[in-house]
């Protein structure tokens, strides 16, 4: 087991050092560096900035030096917490994205959450009343959930909010509660905004999750520990919750390592039509401005927390099987 | 036979032309299309086929467990059992809802039933005690210690060493042989009445098997149960049966004492199937006999005698248009084949 | 042997039928599978002939006539059939002055098929013909099917191209994806050890990075003077980049689970060479998985030029798809006023649907005897 511990660990280490490289590939590629970009809106805003001081600023961002030692000293930039600054805030990047990062795993494990709440019981419905109208009813619903990309979801749902309930759906917060410090009141508010983005990233992987718990549990309800299970006299529904459905919840589990990048990725586009003060719509802005900093930090920040978010779900998957936690 | 008072001659569970169709899309499947026997207390009786005869939907039939797809249509299975008063009374499982409370009592209280399988019996997420426990808390109103100390006890009882330790075990933590006998002390321990074995040795070794067989057959005599052994393995069926039902296709062909049908088979079924068991007086360098053809699919049965297509006497005519009935072929002997008898209505 | 439900014949067939055939009559039996691979053939079919169902030039910009609503075509003129459509007749409103189409039920303009319209190429020949065209004035000026975006170009001409564009980059990318999923599924199947635990843990790490984030970033280091061609060769490859990684798990997960096979092991006893295993026995069970598997990332390549072009990342205007065109639809309020601009919605939907029905049905029948 701790053989398995360790080497999960070594991968999510090895995973997000290629996130990091791939990071600061990114911000490498667009053409010029980062001090003419940071020249170039300074001197928008109208302040100047004399050649000598860029070639001082190029030497402390070590720009001057080949790519190997660059990148060197931009992981020990992030070691030590700092994330460059944010162009168009001209702020550090840190203090920028802080909020907005917690907000979009909030969303992300809300969206999660709720996946499973709804995937489970439906699932078991759909397998053990296989071919029931129930059954087609859901199929129906889960294959609309897959084709309709979330962000159009989204889309169809504010315009049918604004149009016949004459409300505008969107944002994590009401006005009066934007800006407030946080407190009790702040966070039902978040609660009660949080239902609709987590319905909208949810909607897909539902429908696929439920796919999949339904083929699995049609899997093991065949199996003959099934039949013994009913021939020692239990009721149906405990045959059912208590053999067949912890076995089929295993492979269901196992997704879910694959299910939260999928999330978190969802949850980018779909905050920017929402509005939703998360990275995401930082992230295009930044894109579009090329501030590589600000753009890179979020890109290897998401990265990092699903990593982990997978790592921690690898953890839960392997404690809840009796068979790798006396083995792995 | 036994001689103990007339309660005891009685049959525990008799089954009265059985029927369990399944009803699927692709078709209707009789997997068993009228079966009739008994089963006697301290007895064992063989039920014997090749796969897909209905061996073991007539087990599940009697379980009351047949998929959702499968009913059964006719027939009753009579269950003698005391009932809460203490009266002995003769129960028709047919007639019960699978699901009620009373059917539930039965299954594993009662009756019990060990399986093919013993590496999929038991489900690989509970350990074994608490899938033995699990039965006896329930059927018995045990707490929870007493139907560990229980599952304990069934387990050394089927001759599992360290039960103390083995009990707290995960399924794959045991080798087939110990499964095997788990299994067995799971099916046993409410101290059924009944134990159905559905092919309880075939998926171990020569030794386990044999092993495992002692084991049931020591069971038997210290409880007294019946025994309901099915299988496809005529050793088996020699060595540790009393009486033998031969099933073909979800009819019964043949039935009797396992001496009368070992050596004097009446119907062609039977005749083959002996005949293809290897024998010590059998010469060498010889292919056994097989039965020609093979059985045929299970949406297509044969109008007549089900076996008249692969049978070597077979009668045209007669065979392959009429549907021959079990009748009496010598002392508690019976046989369905039109060699012994002349139809019964005219054609 | 007289009535059964059955023929022997039947059975006969079944016992004889090629793993194709087999695979063809189950496939057949799934109603909703053959309804998505009829879709899906009607959807490459229209966008190949793009130019010939647009009846206006997709580029033809007119901002007086912006966000005009739907203006259909009548089909019955005086009880007869004879389409036509109404003219547009430019006004002032009277408080805001801004300049306003209204129905002018005056003129009248007959509808033609197979008439002629706004010139295009087909083999290197200029050529007019469209299956719909407008008689007596450019149909760039009457006809609006589905309205106009705000430039005043009409929706469904757009559209028609942008279906062209958003279906063949998730084919062409889906090619390289293939490409690459089955040299390296391949690699790692066929060698196994530490070839294939390396490439095993470069796709795990590949798929446990968020891929939109990822996309957005390196749609946005797309040099900005890039042509229109230039930039759907980059975005085409960055989606398949991504994405090759699902077929280099079936390809793989196929390859181990046929060196296992019975009939495998079958063939190698009865002594065939090692080709003929592996194109005889191997390849129809293999191949009709990744077919499915294919079809099914047709879907997910679709959805991700969509989602990036509607991010503003992927294809930039001039360039039409189906992402570029929804861009417009970004703002809700705009939608409110012009809901028409949300319309290639359902194109998006209905063939994401259809490939996943296909996706399905193949998949199914992939394993003809499961």
């Amino acid at each position: 087991m701790l053989a398995y511990i360790i080497r999960r660990f070594l991968l999510a280490v090895i995973t997000v050092w290629a996130i990091t490289v791939l990071t600061f590939v990114i911000i490498q590629l667009p053409p010029g560096d980062f001090v003419s970009i940071y020249i170039n809106s300074l001197q928008s805003s109208g302040s100047q900035v004399s050649f000598g001081q860029a070639e001082a600023m190029r030497a402390q961002y070590g720009l001057d030096q080949p790519m190997t030692i660059q990148y060197a000293r931009w992981m020990g930039m992030m070691l030590q917490g700092d994330f460059g600054m944010a162009l168009a805030w001209n702020k550090p990047v840190k203090e920028i994205i802080g909020d907005r990062l917690v907000l979009t795993m909030v969303v992300s494990i809300s969206a999660i959450m709720l996946t499973w709440m709804i995937a489970l019981p439906v699932g078991i419905y759909s397998a053990v009343r296989q071919y029931s109208f129930g059954d087609y009813a859901f199929t129906f619903i889960g294959f609309l959930g897959i084709a309709i990309p979330n962000f159009m979801l989204a889309l169809i749902l504010m315009y049918v909010g604004y149009k016949y309930f004459n409300m505008s759906i969107g944002g994590l917060f009401s006005p009066e509660f934007e800006n407030a410090p946080w407190s009790l009141a702040k966070a039902g508010d978040l609660g009660k905004h949080l239902i609709l983005p987590a319905v909208i990233l949810g909607l897909a992987g539902t429908a696929q999750l439920i796919r999949i718990m339904r083929a699995n549990l049609l899997d093991e309800l065949r199996k003959p520990y099934v039949v013994t299970a009913r021939a020692k006299g239990l009721a149906e529904t405990r045959v059912i919750l208590k053999y067949p459905v912890r076995a089929a919840l295993n492979p269901f589990a196992s997704t879910v390592g694959y299910y939260f990048p999928y999330v978190v990725s969802g949850s980018i586009i779909v905050s920017l039509v929402l509005g939703l003060p998360t990275v995401g719509p930082l992230l295009l802005t930044a894109l579009v401005a090329q501030d590589m900093f600000l753009a890179g930090t979020i890109v290897l920040m998401l990265g990092i927390l699903t990593v982990f978010g997978t790592f921690v779900s690898d953890l839960i998957l392997m404690w809840i099987e009796p068979r790798m936690r006396m083995e792995g | 036979m036994d001689n103990g008072h007339a309660e005891r001659q009685q049959p525990i569970l008799s089954v009265r032309n059985l029927k369990t169709y399944f009803f699927q899309d692709e078709g209707l499947v009789r997997a068993v299309d009228g079966a009739n026997f008994d089963l006697y207390r301290g007895k064992t009786l063989g039920i014997v086929g090749e796969s897909g005869c209905g061996k073991s939907v007539t087990a599940r039939s009697v379980l009351r467990i047949v998929e959702r797809s499968g009913r059964i249509i006719e027939g009753e299975i009579l269950l003698r059992r005391e009932d809460a008063d203490g009266q002995i009374d003769l129960l028709d499982l047919t007639k019960l809802d699978a699901e009620s409370r009373l059917m539930r009592s039965i299954r594993g209280k009662d009756i019990g039933l060990v399986f093919q399988e013993p590496m999929t019996s038991f489900s690989a997420h509970y350990t074994i005690g608490n899938q033995i426990a699990e039965a006896v808390g329930m059927h018995l109103k045990l707490s929870k210690e007493q139907a560990r100390q229980r599952a304990i006890d069934m387990l050394r009882s089927v001759g599992i060493p360290k039960p103390e330790r083995r009990v707290d075990e995960y399924p794959f933590q045991l080798s087939g042989g110990l499964r095997q006998r788990a299994m067995i002390a799971m099916a046993l321990s409410c101290d059924p009445s009944i134990l159905i074995a559905d092919e309880p040795t075939t998926a171990l070794d020569v030794t386990t098997q044999a092993q495992i067989l002692a084991l049931l057959e020591g069971l038997q005599r210290e409880r007294g149960m019946a025994i309901m052994l099915i299988t496809h393995n005529l050793g088996v069926v020699a060595e540790m049966c009393d009486q033998v039902v031969v099933m073909y296709l979800g009819r019964v062909v043949e039935k009797g004492p396992v001496d009368q049908i070992f050596h004097s088979a009446k119907h062609p079924y039977t005749q083959a199937l002996l005949l293809s068991i290897p024998s010590i007086e059998s010469e060498p360098r010889v292919k056994l006999p097989t039965i020609s053809g093979s059985i045929p699919h299970p949406y297509r049965r044969p109008n007549g005698c089900p076996f008249h297509p692969r049978c070597s006497q077979a009668m045209p005519g007669l065979c392959d248009a009429q549907v021959p009935t079990l009748l009496p072929v010598g002392p508690d002997q019976e046989a369905s084949c039109f060699l012994y008898h002349q139809p019964v209505e005219p054609a | 042997m007289a009535t059964q439900p059955t023929s022997p014949d039947a059975e006969e067939r079944i016992s004889v039928a090629t793993q194709w055939q087999l695979m063809w009559w189950r496939f057949r039996k799934h109603a909703l599978a053959k309804v998505g691979a009829i879709i899906v053939i009607l959807f490459y079919t229209a966008a190949l002939l793009a130019e010939f169902l647009a009846y206006s030039d997709p580029g033809f910009v007119e901002a007086q006539r912006s966000l005009l609503p739907p203006h259909g075509i009548q089909w019955i003129d005086e009880g007869k059939f004879a389409p036509f459509v109404y003219g547009l007749k430019g006004t002032r409103d009277p408080q805001t002055f801004k300049r306003v189409y209204v129905v002018d039920p005056t003129q009248k303009y007959p509808i033609v098929f197979f008439g002629e319209g706004f010139e295009w190429t087909l083999f290197g020949r200029t050529v007019n013909r469209h299956l719909i065209a407008v008689e007596g004035a450019p149909a760039e000026e009457v006809l609006f099917l589905l309205g106009t975006d705000t430039l005043g170009r009409d929706l469904w001409s757009r559209l028609m191209y942008g279906t062209r564009v958003s279906l063949f980059i998730g084919l062409l990318g889906v090619m390289i994806s293939l490409f690459l999923g089955i040299l390296m599924g391949g690699i790692s199947g066929y060698y196994g050890g530490p070839i294939d635990t390396l490439i095993q843990r470069v796709i795990e790490i590949i798929r446990s990075i968020p891929t939109i984030p990822l996309w957005m970033a390196l749609g946005a280091a797309l040099p900005r003077e890039w042509s229109v061609n230039q930039v759907y060769f980059a975005i085409t490859i960055i989606i398949s980049l991504i994405a090759w990684t699902e077929l280099a798990r079936v390809t793989r997960g196929r390859f181990l689970a046929l060196r296992e096979e019975d009939y495998v092991m079958a063939a190698e006893l009865a002594g065939c060479s090692q080709m003929r295993i592996i194109f005889r026995h191997m390849v129809p069970s293999f191949l009709s998985h990744i077919i499915a598997a294919t079809t099914l990332a047709i879907a997910a390549m679709i959805i991700a030029e969509t989602s990036l072009s509607f991010l503003g990342l992927g294809l930039r205007p001039p360039a039409i798809s189906w992402g570029v065109l929804l861009q417009d639809g970004q703002n809700v309020q705009a939608l409110a006023i012009s809901p028409w601009l949300i319309f290639p919605i359902i194109p998006v939907v209905v063939i994401i649907l259809s490939l996943n029905f296909l996706g399905d049905g193949l998949r199914d029948a992939a394993d003809p005897y499961g």
